[in-house]
């Protein structure tokens, strides 16, 4: 199976926000990162996947039947944001709960998990720490021999220790074979490192879906003095700041022809990817 | 097998990881048939995609420093190491006629075109 995830036309609307026709591919065996500010549609996406809100239109396949049939949910380990179990409940009777679910969860690796984040099987799930909740719920996650996951925001509000702590969990997971994963973030920094692919949501709509790499090398930072940008390169700028003295922005490489050689370039990262084509779509909005 | 990456440089990361190989392989640090780490577990320990690893992986490949066996894994090819050194010497001499004609052409005295080099080797 070549994509763990096939996503053809969605469609859903909300009362001043919409899903716009999205669609995209999740290829098997790596990382894709879902990339977006914060109300551009990522959560309500990955929604819309496991069926917990209903589409407008479209179809989404995911490892390989439509997802109105929810047996993929047996293959499928699910974090969003934060795990939600019950505020008494300890990581022993967490399992009691899950294990019906699931034909292949395995106790020895769930503990093993446990162990390994220093989770007590005893503890209270209230009197976790945030960083510990996430634990628990990528233990009961990665405990069923899951083939893809699915994580919402998985690093948001977790201590820089802790977000490293969790990409090795990720990548432990993908030196696995057909193994994929799909996480939404704000956050890219952590995602610049180990991503594969990328898909990039703007307002409802899809900018850009492929390789993390070309993404990148598709754009550079531009920097100069304000004569040295010439009239006819203006509006190829991306998110073009001006004062009397300089100018920045952000470029498609194959328009930096006609430059004065004095300008500076730099390479982006993801960040200034987002920054840029906000700000650019901001301008045009007034 | 010791890889040191950086982020901050332009060099992509999977040419740094391709040169460093390179560098072991060249050096004997890497003997002829010894097993590479697989390309999802390489990714994991050095903190990068997995598509990255692959990237350069295949390029050694082409290159003729590694040979794939389907199913068991990565291994270094016998390479003709004094053919390889070779090449590359011939290749750094071109370069450096190169640079030197660039330098001259900016004015520059061997001493000065000197003094640069022994700059790149600080850095």
């Amino acid at each position: 199976m070549q994509n763990a995830i096939e996503v053809k036309n969605l469609m859903k609307k909300y009362k001043g926000f919409s899903l716009d026709g999205v669609s995209f591919n999740v290829p098997s065996g790596y990382i894709t990162g879902f990339i977006g500010q914060n109300g551009a549609g990522k959560t309500t996406t990955l929604k819309l996947m496991l069926n917990m809100v209903l589409k407008d239109g479209g179809d989404i396949e995911i490892l390989g039947k439509s997802n109105d049939d929810i047996s993929f949910k047996e293959d499928l380990g699910a974090l969003f944001d934060q795990p939600y179990f019950q505020e008494d409940w300890t990581p022993a009777d967490i399992e009691k709960a899950l294990r019906p679910f699931y034909r292949k969860w395995d106790s020895e690796v769930y503990h093993s998990y446990l162990k390994k984040f220093s989770l007590d099987a005893g503890q209270k799930f209230k009197t976790f720490s945030r960083g510990m909740k996430m634990k628990l719920g990528m233990a009961a996650a990665l405990s069923h021999d899951a083939k893809l996951l699915l994580l919402d925001e998985p690093t948001s509000g977790l201590d820089p220790v802790m977000r490293d702590e969790m990409l090795d969990i990720l990548q432990d997971y993908l030196t696995q074979e057909n193994k994929t994963v799909l996480f939404s973030t704000h956050v890219t920094g952590d995602l610049e490192k180990i991503a594969d692919y990328i898909i990039y949501i703007h307002k409802g709509r899809i900018v850009y879906t492929g390789l993390k790499d070309e993404l990148i090398e598709k754009y550079c930072l531009i920097r100069g003095r304000a004569g040295d940008l010439p009239r006819e390169k203006r509006e190829s700028v991306i998110g073009l700041r001006e004062d009397t003295s300089s100018f920045e922005g952000m470029i498609e490489v194959a328009n930096l022809g006609g430059f004065p050689s004095r300008v500076v370039t730099e390479p982006v990262n993801l960040d200034d990817i987002m920054i840029h084509i906000n700000k650019e779509d901001y301008k045009n909005d007034c | 097998m010791r890889i040191v990456l950086t982020h901050k440089s332009s060099e992509p990361i999977y040419e740094q990881i391709k040169e460093q190989i390179k560098a072991s392989v060249l050096s004997g640090e890497l003997p002829e048939n010894e097993l590479l780490p697989s390309i999802r577990q390489l990714a994991r320990d050095l903190k990068v995609s997995v598509i990255t690893t692959t990237r350069a992986y295949n390029d050694l490949e082409i290159e003729g420093f590694l040979q794939t066996v389907p199913g068991k894994g990565c291994y270094v090819k016998k390479i003709d190491s004094n053919l390889m050194r070779f090449k590359y010497v011939t290749e750094t001499k071109e370069k450096l006629a190169a640079a030197v004609r660039l330098g001259k052409m900016a004015g520059l005295t061997m001493a000065e075109i000197r003094g640069l080099l022994d700059e790149l080797e600080d850095e």
